[in-house]
């Protein structure tokens, strides 16, 4: 006891020392975070959901990660190099230490990419192209695909290493198996190369990240965070309300009706971009008949220009200004600017809303009378989606289709489109890739485990399965803007908009918004 | 008298496993647990295993009679979100709720008497009918708005507590306690005020209404007679009449506190045991569902026995028939 207060008088003599030598004491900046939900653990391999990354992230660093422009950059590897179509050599970083202080080297990466593959993990889908992986030396790499696959920096960028001997060490070679029944090591604790340590952590409570010091990243990434605590706050109002008695410094979900009141107070700002994530309705095309329509015996939305009527009966303006408070942006594609095969004039030449022409061709389709059909809605998991698809409804019922909304929470209404049980949803997409091929595999391969719309054609399905291989850009690019001239025309899904990333935060607080809603707390900066 | 506590343990086990049962049933209307477990870009056929490793892919009936089997032996199973073992995560909880619970049943029988007594005593004062009318409005605003306004009025307009959470905890064994430390008690004033309300109310009007009544009777008019002070009227004799069935209306509602205590937990996210559950009925989190619920219905049971008992010992003519 008499030793720790001798080394506290210590330690405040040469605090007060430094301070009158660099002229000020130096506080501690702490960024108060919150959201809705906690992550479900800080193992970054178990699972591959937006709150799991979003936490890991900034334990945990990849081989390559994104710049806030959303460009591949080196992570902990510094250089790579195709030697052939199927081997990547990567030069790893030297000198970094994870947070418990040993090095970071081949063996493990080695070992995170196979735990990474190992069946408990949920990051397979990023991973499935690898054959194998050989260590050169203790710095170098190298990743044999099993074919040629030209996204796979892009799908580096979630795979976070970790440490073998560590992991040896506590028992988490593998991420957790639910059949277990107990939990890991892995779960509430974490020991990564990245910008921050997790400090302590109390599931739903608080988290706490103190900064690393050491991190490799520091001189590119110049931040003043020396920690960062994260309580979530799940009931809206009460978010809010945090946010307004300065409780919290950077809420990442504000509701759309707040935002006004939340910018007139001068001590804090509303910051938004427009998100990777843009929300549609989905028509079941394939069957011959639908489930929940007055149509028997055929099916009207194989018919395009139903399809066609469907579009141009939305005002998605009206649904803009009315529901979205102005924060989104009317969408022509599914894909959004930074995603690879982003077509400007494609995405701006949404068609005209028009429901004297939908009534027209409604008409001419053989239904003047329209039809019934259902509309499956989720109601917790888009940014009011609720109230989207009840515009729908009202939209779709002046021109005489009449639609029964189905809406219900997440859990109930996506087991409707994996299990292709729906005639008529609305679905959100965001690409982790960055790249059009993650959406046709998804939604528009005839095999694609979200694809209920039943769209897809044998050739179709042969275009889509070559851009999975094809390593020259040119070649591929064009192949990507084949596949979006026929959606676009023949508009299996209809598009209504891209959502917006809104986050509300202390003014004090310099932090760039992400289209990903992912905040990175190391790109942050207290004035 | 011991036959009479086996009986009651036997039929409150009965309507454990019935809870449980009927749990079970709805369970199945929540939605699919592994929607919220993988991102979208996980396969069918992985969800499937994990479903198969879950063993979710089983009839109710075999999920129930496996449930069983783990709750015999005080195993309820890992959560679905937390990936922690339930009996933990609800142990960690726990003491959360009983704090608020405490604190709101000490505030509720506070107030709840004092007005009480107050508006009997002096029936026509103008701050009787006042306070009158303040009960009204807490038995009908809804909980959830009643917690609204106070976090605008004291958090966001006045800043003088917080707005959410429960403060520093101090750990004392197993047992996380908010209520040693200055940041404890801010946190707890507005939640168990919000929890309070519609008991304080409760407790109130019937206390009033029995001072109404004890007033009238002979005992009381044979009191003033002797000339005893209003003060020794009162309270040692018509306040000790009233509190029988105060009693026992606060001994059954503190479990409606423990059930109750969902809302006002979600509104001021506390982390007690609603919290847990609601979080876990929006992520289709079935174990933690069931274990909370069975655990709720174990304190009704319990409090309902407690309160037979006190019965038991109290009623003589009980006792007597017992004794045949």
């Amino acid at each position: 006891m008499r030793c720790l207060k001798k080394s506290l008088l210590l330690s405040a003599v040469c605090i007060i020392l430094s301070g009158g030598v660099a002229g000020h004491a130096q506080a501690e900046n702490t960024l108060r975070f919150s959201n809705k939900g906690d992550a479900p653990t800080f193992d970054p391999h178990a699972l591959n959901t937006q709150d799991t990354l979003m936490a890991t992230i900034q334990v945990y660093d990849g081989l390559v990660m994104r710049n806030p422009e959303m460009e591949i950059v080196p992570g902990l590897a510094v250089s790579w190099t195709n030697i052939d179509p199927n081997t990547w050599e990567f030069r790893l970083r030297e000198n970094v230490r994870f947070h418990d202080g040993s090095d970071f080297d081949a063996d493990d990466v080695i070992f995170s990419i196979n735990r990474a593959l190992s069946e408990t993990s949920q990051m397979q889908g990023y991973l499935n192209s690898i054959e194998t992986v050989k260590k050169v030396d203790d710095h170098t790499v190298r990743l044999i695909t099993k074919g040629p696959n030209p996204i796979l920096l892009d799908q580096l960028v979630n795979v976070f290493m970790m440490d073998k001997e560590w992991s040896e060490e506590h028992g988490v070679e593998r991420p957790q198996n639910f059949k277990d029944q107990e939990e890991t090591f892995a779960v509430r604790n974490a020991n990564g190369t990245g910008a921050f340590k997790l400090e302590s952590r109390e599931p739903d409570i608080e988290t706490v990240y103190v900064r690393n010091p050491d991190w490799w990243g520091s001189e590119t990434y110049d931040h003043n965070i020396d920690r960062v605590v994260w309580r979530p706050i799940s009931n809206l109002a009460t978010r809010v309300a945090a946010l307004l008695s300065n409780e919290v410094d950077l809420v990442i979900d504000p509701p759309l009706q707040d935002l006004a009141r939340i910018d007139n107070y001068p001590e804090l700002n509303v910051l938004s971009t427009s998100q990777i994530r843009t929300i549609f309705l989905g028509l079941d095309v394939g069957r011959d008949e639908l489930r929940n329509s007055s149509v028997t015996g055929e099916n009207p939305f194989q018919d395009v220009r139903v399809r066609e009527a469907i579009y141009r009966a939305i005002n998605i303006i009206a649904i803009r200004e009315k529901i979205m408070r102005g924060l989104s942006m009317p969408a022509g594609m599914l894909i959004e600017p930074p995603i690879n095969g982003y077509n400007a004039d494609w995405d701006n030449n949404r068609l005209e809303y028009d429901p004297e022409r939908a009534a027209e061709l409604l008409q001419e389709a053989g239904y003047p009378d329209g039809f019934t059909v259902r509309l499956d809605c989720p109601n917790d998991r888009y940014i009011n989606d609720e109230a989207i698809c009840q515009a729908v409804v009202g939209m779709l019922g002046r021109i005489g289709i009449q639609v029964n909304l189905n809406s219900q929470p997440k859990s109930k209404h996506f087991p409707l489109i994996t299990g292709r049980d729906t005639d008529f949803y609305m679905l959100g997409w965001g690409i982790p890739t960055m790249d059009s091929g993650f959406i046709f595999d998804y939604l528009f391969h005839s095999d694609g485990s979200w694809n209920a719309s039943g769209y897809g054609t044998p050739q179709l399905n042969a275009k889509i399965e070559k851009i999975r291989s094809v390593i020259d850009k040119e070649e591929r690019d064009l192949l990507i803007a084949e596949i979006w001239e026929q959606i676009v025309a023949e508009m299996p899904y209809i598009p209504l908009h891209h959502q917006m990333v809104t986050w509300a935060a202390s003014s004090d607080l310099n932090i760039p918004v992400e289209p990903n809603n992912m905040p990175r707390f190391y790109w942050a900066n207290f004035n | 008298m011991a036959n009479f506590i086996v009986t009651r343990i036997l039929q409150s086990a009965a309507v454990m496993f019935f809870v449980a049962l009927i749990c079970f049933c709805l369970f199945r209307y929540v939605g699919d647990p592994i929607v919220n477990m993988v991102g979208q870009e996980t396969t069918i056929e992985d969800m499937e295993a994990l479903r198969q490793s879950l063993g979710l892919d089983k009839p109710v009936l075999v999920q129930f009679a496996h449930f069983i089997a783990g709750a015999l032996q005080g195993e309820f199973g890992i959560s679905y979100r937390l990936q922690r073992p339930v009996s933990e995560l609800i142990a960690e909880r726990l003491p959360a709720t009983l704090e608020l619970v405490f604190v709101s049943a000490i505030i509720a029988l506070t107030l709840g008497i004092s007005g009480g007594l107050l508006t009997g005593i002096k029936r026509n004062a103008w701050y009787s009918r006042l306070v009158l009318a303040l009960s009204l409005v807490g038995v009908s605003l809804p909980t959830f708005v009643v917690g609204i306004l106070l976090i605008y009025l004291f958090a966001v307009t006045l800043n003088w507590l917080p707005s959410f959470g429960r403060g520093q905890v101090v750990d004392i064994g197993w047992w996380s306690t908010g209520l040693l430390t200055v940041s404890g008690w801010k946190a707890i004033i507005l939640p168990a005020v919000t929890l309070a309300l519609y008991q304080t109310t409760l407790i109130l009007r019937i206390v009033r209404a029995e001072m109404l009544e004890v007033r009238r009777t002979d005992f009381i008019k044979f009191a003033w007679a002797r000339g005893l002070a209003p003060r020794s009227v009162y309270f040692n004799h018509a306040l000790r009449n009233t509190l029988i069935p105060v009693i026992t209306v606060t001994g059954l509602q503190i479990g409606s506190l423990i059930a109750f205590s969902i809302i006002t937990e979600t509104v001021f996210q506390w982390p007690g045991m609603g919290s847990l559950f609601i979080h876990a009925v929006q992520f289709a989190d079935v174990p933690v569902m069931a274990a909370y619920l069975v655990l709720v219905a174990l304190f009704f049971v319990l409090i309902n026995l407690i309160v037979d008992l006190l019965y038991f010992a109290v009623d003589p003519r009980l006792r007597m028939s017992a004794g045949h």
